[in-house]
């Protein structure tokens, strides 16, 4: 072999000169060329956490109308058309367009800082999935604000959703829509599963990994597998829709229930996949403020990845009223209640956790250990549905609309929260205010209880979900203006938040490094984090290295002495499971084909839909010459030879 | 508290060698998302069948004359695109160019033959469950080859500008993994609507 293609790296200890050398290497260009190429996990990371931030006050307007609407009975502020489009849209805004993203935007953001990385192992495929996804929410938006929204629910259940039901562009701008977004996840898929096996800090073992990088793999693996489901789902809806095919019309031989099989195989591990990177915040940042390691940290390790197992034998329980033969149902049921047992698993854990730890209160622990208790509450609901009997009767009352909103407000939302004050030093380099922040919590938990614990009455009381309006005689009245109240003091928890933000972002007390004394990587670097991230490669020796020492560890890591990886833009590629250096990875410069390429399917996509079918043919020669220029083999990423020419 | 020793790896690779490097790994991850894409649409096919009527099947008894040659074709066509990227791999630029160049070649026949099976077939898109799937499945398939023979031809390319040597070439081993995926599936395809009515699903 050349010589070029081997080298022993360099091990030595963190210098100014040495910094300088990196910051050289890895600063992105200024200026709107340098914002649209950009592929800094940092500040991807951070533009998904904004622009679903963005969806989720979207969102948020869009339940405080409905339940303005619904804050008395016969009222009529909005039309039954209005209302079905802003509920559809509603769920599909928090489901898909924040409550995923919000988790991809952090593990993007923290991963490599996690892991003793400088960046994700795919750099522009990590740009091209953040540009896909804002252009998809962009193009189901434009559905909503031209009159053209979903309105069949988020599930959008055929016939409904067949165009003899449905006959305006609603749905096709649904179907088209979730298909462009799938392309933003699985990508973004692919990249967390590959970043997690083959860019680890040497040493970093399995049994060493945080478990948010648990929580985030064991939802890429699973959505890597699922989100083709609804991708097909979706495109044979807009094809009988528009192409006259028969998927799902029984006429021409097709089945409705084919709709709901191929949305649940996709919906129930994705329900899990959009909680379980936040039940890993909580694993992470919890103990850190009850200072003590985990309790558990292998069982709640295999009880992620077993929640997720048994979550893609469950996807029938959301199909329990529709006629199917018993013994398939005992199946299903059977399995939705195994599922309690991982579940349980965490909440022990972090109980323990607290019970053994020395609590210290601050806004982040407030966030974190109230999700334990909205995690049991929903938990709970859920688990009386997984029985058949149970769920024949609440299914598609509000009940059923109170458990889903325990669960994903409560293990998504409240530990999203806990991450903001727990790693928003971390990110801008300033501390949220405490004070603001009880404020904050508390508003937002009495707010949410109010809302949504007396939910779980209308339902009971047989209140359908996805009704416009009520009749006065049904004993509902109450019960619903409580709800709305509820909101509107859950609403305005959310905004003291954003303006703690915005009070903190330059007026903030200065961060420290480690400002919580936290025990993982990412403290060990500056706060916000230099553009390389890691002066020195870390070697690890520990599940948390920067608490050795005090928590009992026979080894030491290495922090302030490690690889230099100064010649190029370079990071260390390590062995799939013990996290062994393995090779040196050549990093790619900043580029302006991920954007393009998104354009690009924006192109075909609106062609689509307008059926401009000239349109999409050049958007798809544009793709094609985006996709040739980005695989182009590159010396400089030494893809081909001569690789010193 | 003492710091241990950082790790000194000895001599280590430096951008991909051989196979090793992540874009294999990236590559890996694209062919189980497809995987799984055609996976759901052989559910839908078994899952329509099941609960159809006794005369689902537009064609009980669909014909392999060509399909069958066709189906051979495709998968002889693996073994040339693995012939090229051995040329490759012995630095025999001749043969990669040969390899490649008939896997190319032998992709595009598939996918016209293909097209011209869609026309001797009696029934259309929207004659029923049965044709929507069958077109769909076998039209995303198409969709596939089309861009395998892409892939192909970027290739035979690139190694006609000499890009390549037996160290760096994961370029040549990643799309040559592509083609023998889309070649692969295709025999679940192939089984499914062409050989499973002779073994009396669906009838």
């Amino acid at each position: 072999m050349k010589s070029a293609d081997l080298r022993v790296p360099a091990v030595g200890p963190d210098s100014v000169p040495h910094q300088a050398r990196l910051f050289e290497l890895w600063e992105g260009a200024g200026g709107i060329a340098g914002f649209l190429g950009s592929v800094d996990h940092k500040q991807i990371g951070v533009r998904y956490i904004v622009t679903a931030f963005i969806f989720l006050v979207l969102g948020g307007l869009e339940a405080l109308l409905m339940r303005l609407q619904l804050a008395g009975p016969d009222r009529s502020l909005l039309t039954p058309e209005q209302y079905n489009q802003l509920f559809s849209t509603h769920g599909m805004t928090m489901i898909f367009l924040y409550a995923s993203p919000v988790l991809s935007g952090f593990s993007n953001y923290l991963w490599p800082l996690l892991l003793g990385s400088r960046d994700m192992a795919f750099p522009r495929l990590n740009a091209f999935g953040y540009w896909v996804y804002l252009a998809s929410g962009i193009f189901l938006y434009v559905g909503f604000l031209t009159g053209n929204g979903a309105n069949d629910g988020w599930f959008n259940y055929v016939p409904y959703a067949s165009r003899p039901y449905n006959p305006g562009l609603n749905e096709d701008f649904y179907s088209l829509g979730m298909v462009f977004l799938g392309i933003s996840t699985s990508v973004g898929a692919a990249n967390f599963i590959v970043t997690a096996f083959r860019t680890r800090a040497p040493g970093m073992s399995i049994d060493r990994l945080p478990i948010l990088v648990w929580g985030t793999l064991t939802a890429s693996v699973a959505n890597l597998i699922v989100v083709p489901a609804v991708s097909l789902a979706f495109l044979m809806l807009w094809m009988d829709r528009q192409f006259g095919t028969q998927f799902f019309n029984t006429a021409g031989g097709g089945q409705p229930l084919l709709w709901q099989h191929l949305f649940w195989i996709f919906g129930h591990p994705w329900v899990y996949a959009i909680v379980l990177p936040a039940m890993g915040m909580v694993s992470d940042g919890l103990p850190v403020f009850c200072r003590r390691p985990l309790v558990g940290y292998s069982l709640v390790a295999v009880s992620t990845v077993a929640t997720m197992i048994l979550g893609f034998g469950v996807w029938v329980h959301h199909m329990f009223a529709t006629g199917l033969p018993g013994i398939g149902m005992s199946f299903f049921s059977a399995a939705s209640i195994a599922i309690t047992v991982p579940s349980a698993i965490g909440v022990f854990a972090w109980l323990a956790t607290i019970r053994f730890g020395k609590p210290v209160i601050t806004t982040a622990f407030l966030f974190f250990s109230s999700m334990i208790i909205l995690f049991v509450i929903g938990g709970v609901s859920g688990f009386m549905t997984a029985s058949v009997p149970v769920d024949w009767q609440l299914t598609d009352t509000y009940f059923v609309v109170a458990h889903l909103h325990y669960v994903l407000i409560g293990i998504n939302l409240f530990p999203v929260v806990g991450a903001i004050y727990f790693w928003f030093p971390k990110m801008r380099g300033r501390m949220l205010d405490e004070k603001l922040g009880r404020w904050n919590f508390w508003t937002m938990f009495i707010g949410f209880n109010l809302a949504f614990l007396p939910m779980h009455l209308t339902g009971l009381m047989g209140m359908p979900r996805r009704v416009y309006t009520y009749a006065p005689d049904m004993g509902w009245n109450t019960l619903n203006l409580i709800t709305t109240i509820g909101s509107f003091v859950f609403a305005t928890g959310v905004l003291l938040l954003f303006v703690n933000i915005l009070r903190s972002w330059s007026r903030g007390r200065p961060a420290s490094d480690n400002p919580w004394d936290a025990p993982t990587l990412e403290w060990s670097v500056p706060s916000p984090p230099p553009p390389y991230n890691f002066a020195v490669i870390p070697t690890v020796a520990s599940r948390h290295p920067l608490w050795e020492g005090r928590v009992p560890s026979a080894e030491r890591s290495s922090i302030s002495q490690g690889m230099l990886l100064d010649v190029g833009k370079e990071t260390i590629g390590t062995t799939a499971l013990d996290a062994q250096p393995d090779m040196i990875l050549e990093m790619p410069e900043d580029s302006l084909a991920p954007v393009v390429l998104a354009l690009g399917l924006a192109g075909v996509f609106t062609g689509l839909i307008m059926k401009a079918w000239v349109v999409t043919a050049i958007s798809t020669a544009l793709l094609a010459v985006a996709l040739l220029w980005w695989l182009w083999p590159r010396r400089s990423l030494r893809e081909r030879e001569p690789a010193d020419g | 508290m003492a710091e241990a020793v950082p790790v000194q790896p000895a001599a280590l690779p430096v951008g991909p060698i051989g196979r090793r490097g992540v874009g294999w790994w990236g590559v890996g991850t694209l062919v189980a998302s497809e995987a799984a894409l055609f996976a759901y649409l052989l559910f839908s096919y078994f899952y329509l069948c099941a609960t159809a009527g006794s005369d689902w099947l537009l064609e009980p008894t669909p014909s392999l004359r060509v399909a069958l040659p066709n189906t051979v074709l495709l998968l002889a066509s693996s073994l040339a695109a693995w012939w090229g990227e051995r040329g490759v791999l012995t630095q025999r630029r001749k043969q990669a160019l040969w390899g490649f160049g008939i896997a190319c070649l032998m992709g595009t026949v598939f996918a016209l033959v293909q097209l011209h099976e869609w026309r001797t077939k009696g029934f259309g898109i929207g004659t029923s469950s049965y044709g929507s799937l069958y077109f769909l499945t076998t039209g995303l398939h198409e969709a596939h080859v089309l861009v395998g023979v892409l892939i192909l031809a970027t290739i035979f390319v690139w190694t006609a500008l000499d890009y390549f040597s037996p160290r760096r070439r994961l370029s040549v081993s990643a799309g040559v993994l592509y083609w023998h995926f889309v070649d692969g599936v295709w025999l679940f395809v192939f089984t499914t609507y062409y050989l499973t009515p002779y073994l009396g699903f669906g009838r």
